[in-house]
């Protein structure tokens, strides 16, 4: 047996995964009311009308990371993360465009 | 243990006010933060920062670190005497970014990451999260792989020193992962303390530079060189995709830059990308007079004027 035969397998955090808000608070570590205000702010979109039926992707979680690393090493308020959320994501996308 | 200066690695004199340090502490935060920044090695750059400010932002803390004077260079050799701290009290309050170097652990004590890997003191704390890039091949998240991914932990050894151990894990990258995606694998970031779950570990996704793909999302772009006959005659070519070689019908006419697209060839997934072909016609060189005068005659037989538009 190689040692490649021994693997781990993680979630990919793409569109296709489905996250509940409880899912997405327990994997962020995350509060609902920190989600509900990242919700609120236009942070995150969750498909679904009321918080029991929302349902996020994969990035989502991904978009929960950031803004909390924001708020925590640079202080920016959630309405400062949003708007470098989106900025940032529009970088990157030029950036894989120009490559 | 080497001796870091931490006014060095915020750009700041030893005289600095506060105010000076806060204000190069966030420009530098900016720059390296992880998330937003560009640069090479900027999580590493960003820890520094932060455990030069957690140090020079708390007057106790500078003034004792002042103490060691302005000969100390960085990267020296260092050995704190054993009462190097006698008339200071820290009054706590350190970060919860996770180990600091081995230098501000022996000055200011263990940080909440490191104290975490020491296990069990009546509380339970959830593991942190770790973050690292993985690179792989076009062909590897075409086709889905098993890579080995290394990673530096830091952790507490024996004397309570932190130490950077290597970690090999293989993972399975699913086939389809595009750029900057991100993997889960739960358990698998820093361990908890008193009985609290380990955290987890995120990989970011990027592609090694492929030789004459590119990927867009989960499109893959390829720059197709073709004959003017075949341009302008409509021929079928052969192509390479990640998949293997397909035949390509180039419709007559065609110019240089025109794009084709080759529905579904690109990165598998439940809406899978195309290869999308540009165009380069290539011209052959007019090396001979036959050659040369085949041209001539082309430029008689095809006035065309392609620069009508310029005006």
């Amino acid at each position: 047996m190689t040692e490649l035969d021994r693997y781990l397998t993680g979630i990919l955090l793409d569109e296709c995964l489905e996250l509940s808000l409880g899912d997405l608070c327990r994997l962020g570590r995350v509060t609902r009311e920190e989600i509900m205000d990242m919700v609120t702010e236009g942070i995150l979109e969750p498909d679904g009308d009321a918080p029991q039926s929302w349902r996020f992707s994969g990035r989502a979680l991904i978009r929960v990371k950031r803004t909390l690393h924001l708020q925590r090493d640079l202080r920016v308020n959630l309405a400062g993360a949003a708007l470098a959320l989106d900025l940032l994501e529009e970088l990157e996308a030029l950036r894989c465009h120009l490559d | 243990m080497e001796f870091k200066d931490y006014y060095a690695t915020l750009s700041v004199s030893r005289q600095a006010t506060q105010d000076e340090i806060k204000r190069s502490y966030r420009r530098l935060a900016r720059k390296y933060h992880p998330d937003v920044s560009k640069e090479a090695d900027a999580e590493r750059h960003f820890k520094e920062v932060q455990e030069a400010y957690e140090v020079l932002k708390d007057p106790e803390k500078r003034a004792a670190y002042d103490r060691f004077g302005s000969n100390w260079k960085a990267g020296q050799e260092f050995r704190p005497t054993p009462d190097w701290d006698a008339g200071f009290e820290f009054s706590g309050g350190f970060s919860e970014q996770g180990a600091f170097s081995d230098f501000f652990e022996t000055l200011f004590g263990r940080t909440r990451g490191g104290r975490a890997g020491a296990g069990g003191r009546g509380f339970q704390m959830h593991g942190r999260d770790h973050h690292a890039k993985v690179r792989i091949d076009l062909e590897d998240a075409y086709q889905g792989a098993v890579r080995a991914v290394s990673l530096s932990v830091p952790e507490l050894d024996a004397q309570g020193h932190v130490a950077t151990r290597s970690r090999t894990l293989n993972v399975k990258i699913p086939a389809g992962v595009t750029v900057g995606q991100r993997i889960r694998l739960a358990g698998q970031g820093a361990p908890g303390a008193g009985g609290g779950a380990s955290g987890d570990l995120y990989l970011e996704v990027l592609f090694n530079p492929h030789r004459i793909f590119r990927a867009e999302n989960r499109d893959i772009h390829l720059e197709l060189p073709v004959t003017p006959w075949e341009a302008a005659l409509g021929r079928t070519v052969t192509v390479p995709t990640l998949g293997g070689q397909v035949d390509l019908r180039i419709p007559a006419g065609s110019q240089s830059g025109s794009k084709l697209r080759l529905k579904g060839r690109g990165l598998p997934g439940a809406s899978p990308g195309d290869q999308i072909l540009t165009l380069r016609i290539v011209v052959p060189e007019a090396r001979t007079p036959q050659a040369r005068a085949f041209y001539e005659r082309m430029e008689r037989e095809f006035p065309i004027s392609p620069r009508t538009e310029l005006g």
